[in-house]
């Protein structure tokens, strides 16, 4: 449960307060599935539960996107290449993409929640023919605060993929979909009989994509969703993670919905 | 366009779902089509509502100014209803409407719509559950991006 | 095998010259507090305690009685788990920073726990489960609890704080020790009837060269145990208690709770199984050496729940809700059994005399088991 001392490769600016940097995965990588996080700490400052969201099939490095919103990932974000952080991890329960084979993927983020996603999205092109068509709709707050752009947009040329984009507030320059991302079901293409979805993004957001998709036909049991909660330990001993009778850490943070969905609408839980 | 192209394009949309045949036809009869050029201003801010359109095809942003900045609040696409101010008297428009790509709409005059409406009520009453659910969505969307979801609490409280 | 108060003492010899740190009741700062002791003479000699709804008084025994009371604030979490640690230390070591684990380097004590109760073995039974009994075991707790020597105490009397008898844990003891003593009062001294519960207690039994205990012994230590078990007046319901307090989770109850409570705390911080911790790191001017520490922590504070701009659980009654249907409720779902065994400190120690037992029974609409408790 020590942290291992590893240093940063590379860091990339994705918006104002959000940077992805790539860590030498310590020991040379154990791997990690879609879906999984880890503890990254900067040693005197503290620690912080930090997504992956790198490639799957590039075990040898670690990937995160962090959003600078306290002191700790305050003090990630100013780590420059060449800098070590400590990683622990990784944790926890990841997307069921191995059971989901021969399904079609549909993928709702929203913020920062399209980075524990990401890796989803690599482990499904990685094996394209297993799966049916790629939909991923994601809402962000303004064209300023979306990530991965310009890998979306590469995306949203292969066959069988639709990348819808939508942001709660656009400038005109931004000639894409305003609304939030609920607003964009009503142009995915997706066989609500045949599809899982996986869902990561604000609780409330979630909530009302649940409903959303429970309207376009689909099943709970079928639904995906990542949860967030404080957490110091990521094993399940600290307790800082629960919602109701789940560890967020170790029983999740990925659940399925339908195990979730009755606590995630009881406030304050 | 001829009436009969009308009412098979707006059988289609799914604003006229629970319409029975003869009220779309009455419907269809009310139309007009109506074509924008990419960017091109469908209506402005405080105009005098006139106008109730149903997009068929192409994209529309509705924009408002504050600040000499202007803001896309909204986009709406093909199958959408726009303008529904139109219905209520004395209203002007609340938002800027701009075609983000060539827009095909079907286009009706608000007067005569409520005109419409109150020589045949029960058309009237199935055209404002309509227009309901549609401000329902609107208002529902609404509150959720009033809610500005993706900054973190603090910056919000 | 019979024990007089001088076998008791040179169990306790042995123990320490065995390398054991004895930890026993001892009376400071106006509580009985458990801490190492030397011998007999660092016992509570003679006190008891007093308990009620947020009221704690010593009290002088007639008698001399060595564990003449029924349980203090402090419960052994705090040696197998304890308040603050250090996890590790960071040095800088050319630029890339060295990690040393700090609970492996330096070999914990190995305890000898004399004066255990049956409610408090049924907690550390808890805790083991929370600890160890998962995927992951917790490195610390395992150190610290893999020798531990328990010496029980069976309870002889009980305070109107008491709840064990309902939670299954007590009082009579049942296992969870190496051995097992009842003390018995004649006049103004004391004797003990042990037996042992584990191959290593029975070793230690037999080196001590003590009689056997005769069948009236016996009588006279099962009779004060029954005392024991008579005294107990708290009741709590627990049929159907852990469903109905996770449907109730709306419930003016838990309104009626939070105007009162303080969210202080302290029945996280008295309570033998409460588990929850938080780590802080720190770090020298010069940034060369920094430490992670692991602190208790507690779910009624606002920044246990924290995520990037605010708590989850802002409000008191949020907080209390959490505490007790996890206490309750969830614990069974996370690990098999209840999270109270019923040894009533968390309502001792409430400075705003809040019962547990009380409150979940009104979330539950269960009529109350127990007449509310004269305030002092």
């Amino acid at each position: 449960m020590l942290p291992q001392a590893s240093r940063v490769i590379a860091v990339e600016r994705e918006t104002r307060d959000t940077f992805t940097f790539t860590v030498a995965a310590p020991g040379g990588g154990s791997g990690f599935a879609p879906g999984q996080f880890s503890m990254l700490s900067v040693f005197g400052v503290g620690e912080a539960p930090i997504s992956i969201s790198g490639d799957p099939g590039e075990p040898d490095r670690l990937v995160y996107t962090v959003r600078s919103v306290g002191p700790v990932t305050q003090a990630l974000v100013t780590r420059r290449p060449g800098e070590w952080i400590g990683v622990r991890g990784p944790f926890g329960a990841s997307w069921p993409l191995a059971a989901l084979r021969g399904k079609d993927i549909l993928i709702v983020a929203g913020g920062i929640g399209l980075a524990p996603l990401r890796p989803a999205v690599y482990y499904v092109l990685r094996r394209r023919g297993d799966y049916g068509r790629l939909v991923l709709l994601y809402g962000a707050r303004s064209p300023q605060d979306m990530l991965y752009r310009k890998q979306l947009s590469a995306w949203s040329y292969l066959p069988d993929t639709q990348i819808l984009t939508t942001v709660d507030y656009g400038g005109l320059s931004w000639r894409g979909h305003v609304g939030v991302v609920t607003t964009l079901f009503r142009y995915a293409r997706f066989d609500a009989q045949r599809t899982a979805a996986l869902v990561c993004g604000p609780e409330v957001m979630m909530r009302f994509v649940l409903r959303e998709l429970e309207t376009r036909g689909m099943a709970l049991s079928d639904v995906y969703v990542s949860m967030e909660r404080n957490m110091k330990c990521a094993v399940g001993f600290c307790g800082h993670c629960q919602l109701g009778p789940h560890f967020v850490c170790k029983d999740g943070p990925v659940f399925p919905a339908a195990r979730v969905k009755r606590l995630m609408e009881r406030y304050e839980l | 366009m001829k009436i009969p192209d009308v009412l098979e394009t707006l059988r289609h949309l799914p604003f006229v779902k629970n319409f029975e045949p003869d009220q779309i036809e009455k419907l269809a009869v009310l139309a007009h089509e109506g074509r924008f050029e990419r960017d091109q201003i469908i209506f402005r801010e405080g105009d005098a509502s006139s106008f109730f359109y149903l997009i068929v095809s192409g994209k529309v942003a509705l924009e408002v100014t504050a600040l000499g900045r202007t803001l896309r609040v909204q986009t709406l696409g093909d199958g959408e209803a726009l303008g529904w101010s139109s219905l209520l008297v004395s209203e002007g428009k609340h938002f800027q409407a701009r075609a983000l790509t060539a827009v095909r709409a079907l286009v009706f005059d608000g007067a005569r719509l409520r005109e419409a409406c109150e020589q045949d009520p029960a058309f009237g009453y199935r055209l404002m559950r309509a227009v309901f659910e549609v401000l329902a969505q609107r208002l529902q969307a609404m509150r959720i991006q009033l809610l500005d979801l993706y900054s973190p609490a603090s910056a919000r409280a | 095998m019979r024990l007089e108060a001088k076998e008791l003492a040179s169990l306790i010899e042995t123990l320490r010259r065995d390398g054991y740190e004895v930890v026993g009741p001892t009376v400071r700062d106006g509580a009985i507090v458990y801490d190492a002791i030397e011998g007999l003479e660092d016992l509570p000699r003679g006190w008891t305690d007093e308990h009620a709804p947020g009221r704690y008084r010593l009290l002088r025994r007639p008698d001399n009685a060595l564990f003449g009371y029924v349980v203090g604030p402090q419960s052994w979490k705090r040696f197998l788990l304890p308040p603050r640690v250090r996890l590790f230390s960071v040095r800088r070591n050319g630029d890339q920073p060295e990690i040393i684990a700090d609970a492996s380097a330096e070999p914990p004590p190995k305890y000898a726990f004399l004066g255990a109760r049956a409610c408090e073995l049924a907690a550390l039974a808890v805790q083991d489960r929370v600890l160890l009994g998962g995927p992951y075991a917790d490195p610390i707790y395992r150190n610290r609890r893999q020798d531990v020597f328990v010496i029980a105490v069976q309870c002889t009397q009980a305070a109107p704080t008491c709840f064990c008898s309902s939670m299954g844990t007590g009082p009579k003891l049942s296992g969870g020790y190496d051995i097992a003593l009842t003390e018995v009062v004649e006049g103004a001294e004391s004797w003990f009837v042990a037996h042992a519960g584990t191959e290593a207690g029975a070793a230690r039994l037999a080196a001590l060269g003590a009689p056997e205990a005769s069948p009236q012994d016996v009588a006279r230590a099962e009779e004060a145990a029954r005392r024991a078990e008579s005294m107990i007046t708290r009741r709590l319901n627990t049929a159907g208690l852990r469903e109905r307090l996770a449907e109730n989770f709306e419930h003016p109850q838990w309104d009626d709770v939070a105007r009162r409570c303080l969210a202080c705390a302290n029945c996280t911080l008295v309570c033998p199984t409460c588990f929850c911790v938080t780590v802080e790191d720190t770090s020298d001017v010069t940034g060369s050496h920094a430490e992670r520490w692991r602190l208790w922590d507690s779910c009624f504070t606002q920044s246990f729940s924290y995520i990037h701009g605010g708590p989850v659980r802002a409000s008191i009654k949020a907080r209390y809700r959490q505490w007790l249907t996890h206490k309750l409720s969830s614990w069974h779902d996370q690990f098999g059994t209840s999270g109270c065994v019923g040894c009533g400190r968390c309502i001792t120690w409430c400075p705003a005399a809040i019962e547990i037992t009380t409150e979940a029974e009104a979330v539950c609409g269960f009529p109350p088991s127990s007449l509310r408790s004269e305030q002092a």
